[in-house]
């Protein structure tokens, strides 16, 4: 029933919103932005699940277009005295100087800049496969950063920027969070989604049946960028300090975690695994503080919560290699088989 | 009408094919056989763009296809059903039959073509919504055979239909590729099971390292001391 899964995909929208809407009152500032974290992760594991779990190209690039997102939007929406302030080294690029654009262009802005990257990026790596792209992609990840730190009248090097207004409200991440999800759902049951998971399956069969699998490639790697462009801005515009150091290949790891365990080629189990991952990050912390075992006390092991989540890592892999959904969604039509909602009477249909 | 001559392919250093020239005439079915790496899968990737030829030409309909993109040849009529079948394993049988229309705009056309497909294979559209990955070999050839046929070819070629296949399963492929071609489509058709792909035939060339040694009618080649004793295992 189209209308009825249209109705109850309204209403979860609304209900979602009321409870966001409720939990901005209501919770602290700590407990917001952990919740408003994972809005971000959400933008950042759909990009990298668009090319990892959908194109099935083994991409580690995340970071990198995401530091070009973040640096091109808060270049573009800091004030001017802000800029000078930052800058005291070597004054910055005086075009950009005076240049302030509001959030909204500054963040497509960051997220054209970022596809812009993958595309350069993307043309000469996609003509290779699996662990060499992987290498490869790594790679620019960081060149891109190096070329940061090292671009002070641009970037402001190493020092990095401060004071980047605050924009990222509850509102704005998960606003665009439900867009990225929209546009991915869309994306991925249109014709040109089942390219993407024909060249994923098969590359051969996919250009013997006419596809063209390098452009299809660099466009999933392009759009890919873009995303992960936008969620670079959010969190820079988050955070409010961004600097080349935070663009490491721990960041894409986080991601990498995030879409493994959700499942490849999952939406929805990306979107779940996001929330899990950022809650938990925050929630396991007391690992990382000194602990009282009763029989010994040890004196605070910093990155113990990581190892949590490589266990979780190996769990997934040996008992689920699939990821919590595989690459399944959930949908209406799957409660309704689950027997969670009651039948329909013309039967399911998506 | 398909037309090569002395087509030629290097893979490195290795001279894959020496010269090949062969004829497809339309409205039949010819074959090519021949042994393991003699080049026959070489032959019908080269004909499709999907490698590099280093010499020779392939011309479809009096137009050279050299150096022609892949999406182009498809869209000019020539399809190819790969070996090994290749479906794509996570979509389903309808998302797979899509594909082969991808590039086509005649949204009623495409439909009709989906029904014949339905019609031909009545076992694939039991299984629409089964993803292909869980069809068996027979099923997953058949579904390489319909998305092959959704492109709407006029010259289907076929690389290995019956590898792997039950004996009953690889006649009743073999019987679906005499009815395509009854419908009008033409088929190039590569095969190590000589005896059956001979029966078929209208035409048949034998490859062996590279370089056609024998051509002739289906029968006639069937009934060639060289090829009983080299292809069809009989002692003389």
């Amino acid at each position: 029933m189209k209308t009825r899964n249209t109705v109850l995909t309204g209403l979860a929208i609304a209900i979602f919103a009321l409870v966001l809407w409720l939990a901005d009152k209501n919770l602290g500032g700590y407990a917001m932005r952990i919740l408003n974290l994972s809005a971000i992760y959400v933008v950042l594991s759909l990009s990298l699940n668009l090319v990892n779990g959908f194109t099935g190209l083994f991409s580690l690039g995340c970071a990198g277009f995401m530091a070009v997102g973040a640096y091109v939007s808060a270049l573009l929406t800091m004030s001017p005295e802000v800029k000078e302030m930052n800058f005291f080294l070597e004054p910055l690029a005086p075009w950009l100087a005076r240049l302030t654009l509001p959030f909204a262009l500054a963040l497509v802005a960051g997220g054209f800049c970022a596809a812009l990257a993958g595309l350069v990026v993307g043309i000469p790596v996609l003509r290779l496969k699996d662990d060499y792209l992987a290498i490869a992609t790594l790679g620019f990840s960081e060149i891109i950063r190096v070329v940061i730190t090292n671009l002070q009248g641009l970037t402001n090097g190493a020092q990095g920027l401060k004071n980047i207004p605050k924009f990222s409200t509850t509102w704005t991440v998960w606003g665009v969070a439900a867009l990225v999800v929209a546009f991915m759902a869309l994306l991925t049951r249109s014709s040109y989604g089942r390219q993407l998971k024909a060249v994923r399956d098969d590359e051969i069969a996919a250009e013997a049946m006419g596809v063209n699998v390098f452009r299809v490639k660099v466009t999933s790697f392009t759009i890919s960028s873009f995303l992960a462009g936008v969620g670079g801005a959010l969190l820079g515009h988050m955070i409010t300090t961004i600097d080349p150091k935070m663009f490491s290949f721990m960041l894409t790891f986080n991601i990498l975690l995030i879409v493994v365990l959700g499942g490849n080629g999952s939406i929805t189990g990306s979107v779940i695994a996001s929330i899990l991952v950022t809650v938990l990050m925050e929630a396991l912390r007391f690992l990382d503080e000194p602990l009282n075992l009763f029989f010994f006390k040890t004196n605070g092991l910093p990155g113990l919560r990581m190892v949590v989540f490589s266990a979780m890592l190996m769990a997934v892999v040996i008992l689920r290699q699939r990821g919590l959904m595989g690459d399944q969604e959930l949908t209406w039509s799957g409660f309704e088989k689950a027997g969670l909602l009651p039948r329909s009477k013309k039967g399911a249909s998506k | 009408m398909l037309k090569i001559e002395n087509l030629s392919v290097h893979y490195g250093g290795i001279h894959a094919l020496q010269g090949v020239s062969l004829e497809v005439p339309e409205g039949k079915i010819v074959t090519l056989i021949g042994a393991n790496g003699a080049g026959k899968s070489t032959t019908l990737k080269a004909i499709i763009g999907l490698i590099k030829t280093s010499g020779g030409s392939v011309s479809w309909n009096g137009k050279s296809l050299a150096g022609m993109p892949t999406k182009d040849i498809v869209e000019s009529g020539i399809v190819l059903v790969p070996e090994g079948r290749r479906v794509f394993a996570n979509l389903s049988v309808d998302e797979n039959l899509s594909l082969g229309a991808y590039a086509r705009k005649d949204k009623s056309a495409v439909e009709a073509d989906r029904a014949r497909v339905f019609k031909l294979f009545p076992r694939l559209d039991d299984r629409k919504k089964q993803k292909a990955g869980t069809l068996s070999g027979g099923e997953q050839q058949m579904l390489a055979v319909g998305r092959a046929i959704m492109t709407r070819p006029k010259l289907l070629m076929m690389d290995e239909p019956s590898l792997g296949l039950a004996p009953l399963v690889v006649k009743m492929i073999f019987d679906i590729i005499k009815e395509i071609n009854a419908e009008g489509t033409t088929i190039l058709l590569v095969e190590q099971n000589a005896k059956a792909a001979l029966m078929a035939a209208h035409f048949g060339y034998v490859l062996e390292t590279g370089r056609i040694t024998l051509e002739g009618e289906g029968r006639q080649l069937l009934a060639d001391d060289r090829v009983r004793k080299a292809y069809l295992g009989e002692a003389l």
